[in-house]
């Protein structure tokens, strides 16, 4: 049998060209950039690079580590991750339990969406102006504090949304086995919301953990590990960054071993909300 | 007119949807470990009545309830009672089955775990039993562990049943609890109910009059939220009493 070339066949063909195209695209780059780094970081990734901090002459490509910006980038992220669902978590049950459908809802989602658009930069620059009317120096408190500003909204309208999707027959199931109202918050909605509230958090996370731009002006930069939230901090990428900037091949090389292990940072907290949500999201109904 | 004695009684109960009037001074009868039907034409106020048994009517917003409703003896909306008392007394098997957020296993645990009516060890024993009364348990036993919403509509229905019947209910009460089913599943819930009227007290909403024919022991006639006629079932269907449930049952309306 011929196929006859109607035009909406040849829109399927089209449609169809381009898919393949953009995927191509997204796996190619993403394949460019790992081969990259992989190429150029593998050679010098050592285990003196993870387990020490930069010695006298590190930077002229003499022996040290960035263990700083390893320890650095995890302290960071992780305060911010944790204050930032001090303040989301809240605010989401606020939004989707209290004020769902109301026009003051519909403006307070609008706004975060914004936020969450707006380039990490301007973060950085609020925080450091936040940080000089208060008094502060550059610091891991002040690290922490703007990234958790720019984890906010992108937490908030996660969680908003995963309970939003929460059945409302769902409740009623449970009430209608004699469960009070916590048994059911506690065993039955929480199992249902827990996978995706993860993966929101781990989503935020990945976002604080290689952002550079905010921790720039506010986390500052420094060789030691801090001790207290009012030392500076150092973080990969900024240690990507100085270590490029840098005119020694040397030391360059280091800059990719650095982004190596931003990377496979990242893509750890990504294949661990893959996991969490294929071994727990799949009791969840939907 | 009943010979087993009341096990729900109610008195001039009356329920509001704000200011819609869903039932209208309901005074009836339950009798113990029977299956009792509650038909009517769409609107009626058959899923109202049900609700009122178990105390879900006010789940919905704006509700308000009058009257009595007397289980046991016990009026039911006595403000100083247990509403989760009451719940597990009478199980809800709805229209539409739907699991709890967990494995299959986890869902008839659910309500032995929260009421505590099994020694925690014989956990897999009970699972096992309740499931086997629902007619799941040869499907389902070599994947206890997995989500139960991978199961099918009709499975579900039947692990909605086995986990109700964990909580130890002594009354089931049922929401067309076949109608979102394919025949044989249908069937499949009919003979369980059959098979289970002896040690509880049924009551079911029907729109299937067959249905009706088949299972019902007593039956109960509502039209516009009050109860037109109530009595054993071949006697409503066979010498209805009212023009109202004559017309109905022959298919006018
Ligand atoms: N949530 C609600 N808010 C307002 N009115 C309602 C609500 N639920 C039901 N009603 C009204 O109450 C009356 C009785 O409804 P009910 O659901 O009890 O009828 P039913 O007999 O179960 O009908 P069906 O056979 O279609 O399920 C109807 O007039 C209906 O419109
Ligand atoms: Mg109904």
């Amino acid at each position: 049998m011929k196929t006859k070339w109607k035009p909406r066949h040849i829109e399927e063909t089209i449609m169809k060209i381009l898919m393949i195209f953009s995927f191509s695209l997204i796996i190619g780059s993403l394949g460019w950039i790992l081969f990259t780094i992989l190429i150029k970081g593998l050679p010098s990734l050592s285990w003196a690079m993870l387990t020490q901090t930069p010695k006298g002459g590190y930077y002229l490509g003499k022996e040290g580590g960035i263990l700083n910006a390893i320890v650095g980038s995890l302290y960071l992220a992780a305060g911010g991750t944790i204050l930032a669902v001090l303040i989301a978590f809240p605010t989401a049950l606020f939004l989707s339990v209290y004020v769902n459908k109301k026009r003051w809802a519909v403006i307070v989602r609008l706004s975060l969406d914004i936020l969450w658009g707006i380039p990490s930069i301007v973060y950085g620059a609020f925080g450091f102006l936040l940080m000089l009317a208060m008094g502060l120096r550059a610091s891991l408190l002040g690290g922490i504090i703007t990234l958790a500003f720019l984890e906010f909204p992108i937490m908030t309208r996660a969680m908003d949304e995963i309970i939003q999707r929460i059945p409302p027959d769902l409740p009623l199931a449970a009430y209608a086995l004699g469960s009070t109202h916590f048994e059911t918050a506690l065993h039955v909605i929480t199992r249902q919301v827990i996978p995706g509230l993860l993966t929101a958090v781990l989503l935020a996370f990945g976002r604080a953990i290689g952002d550079a731009a905010s921790v720039l002006f506010t986390a500052g930069y420094t060789d030691h590990i801090p001790t207290s939230l009012s030392q500076p901090v150092a973080s990969l990428p900024l240690a990507v960054f100085f270590q490029l900037a840098t005119p020694y091949p040397e030391v360059q090389n280091r800059a990719y071993a650095s982004a190596l292990i931003l990377t496979i940072l990242v893509l750890g907290v990504s294949i661990l909300s893959r996991w969490i949500s294929y071994h727990l999201d799949r009791y969840s109904i939907r | 007119m009943y010979s087993n004695e009341p096990h729900i009684e109610t008195n001039g109960l009356n329920a509001y949807y704000g200011n819609i009037q869903a039932l209208k001074n309901i005074s009836i009868v339950i009798p113990r470990k029977q299956i009792t039907m509650i038909i009517g034409p769409s609107g009626c106020g058959k899923t109202s009545l049900l609700k009122c048994l178990n105390r879900f009517f006010e789940l919905s917003p704006n509700t308000s309830v009058t009257g009595e409703v007397l289980t046991d003896g016990e009026n039911i909306y006595n403000p100083s009672i247990d509403i989760t008392e009451i719940r597990k007394k009478a199980g809800l098997l709805a229209q539409r089955p739907y699991p709890l957020p967990m494995s299959i296993y986890d869902n008839v645990a659910y309500g032995i775990r929260i009421h505590h009516t099994r020694p925690r060890r014989e956990m897999d024993h009970w699972v096992q039993h309740y499931l086997e009364i629902a007619g799941l348990w040869e499907e389902v036993k070599d994947r206890l562990h997995s989500p139960a919403n991978n199961l099918s509509i009709g499975q579900q229905q039947r692990l909605c049943l086995a986990r109700g019947l964990a909580v130890e209910p002594e009354i089931i009460l049922g929401d067309e609890p076949t109608s979102a089913l394919d025949p044989i599943s249908a069937q499949n819930i009919e003979s369980r109910l059959l098979d289970l009227k002896s040690q509880y007290t049924i009551i079911l909403v029907t729109h299937i009059l067959r249905q009706a024919r088949r299972l019902a022991d007593y039956v109960i006639f509502m039209y516009l939220g009050e109860v037109i006629e109530a009595g054993l079932a071949e006697q409503v269907f066979n010498h209805p009493q009212h023009e109202r449930t004559q017309a109905y049952l022959s298919g006018v309306f």
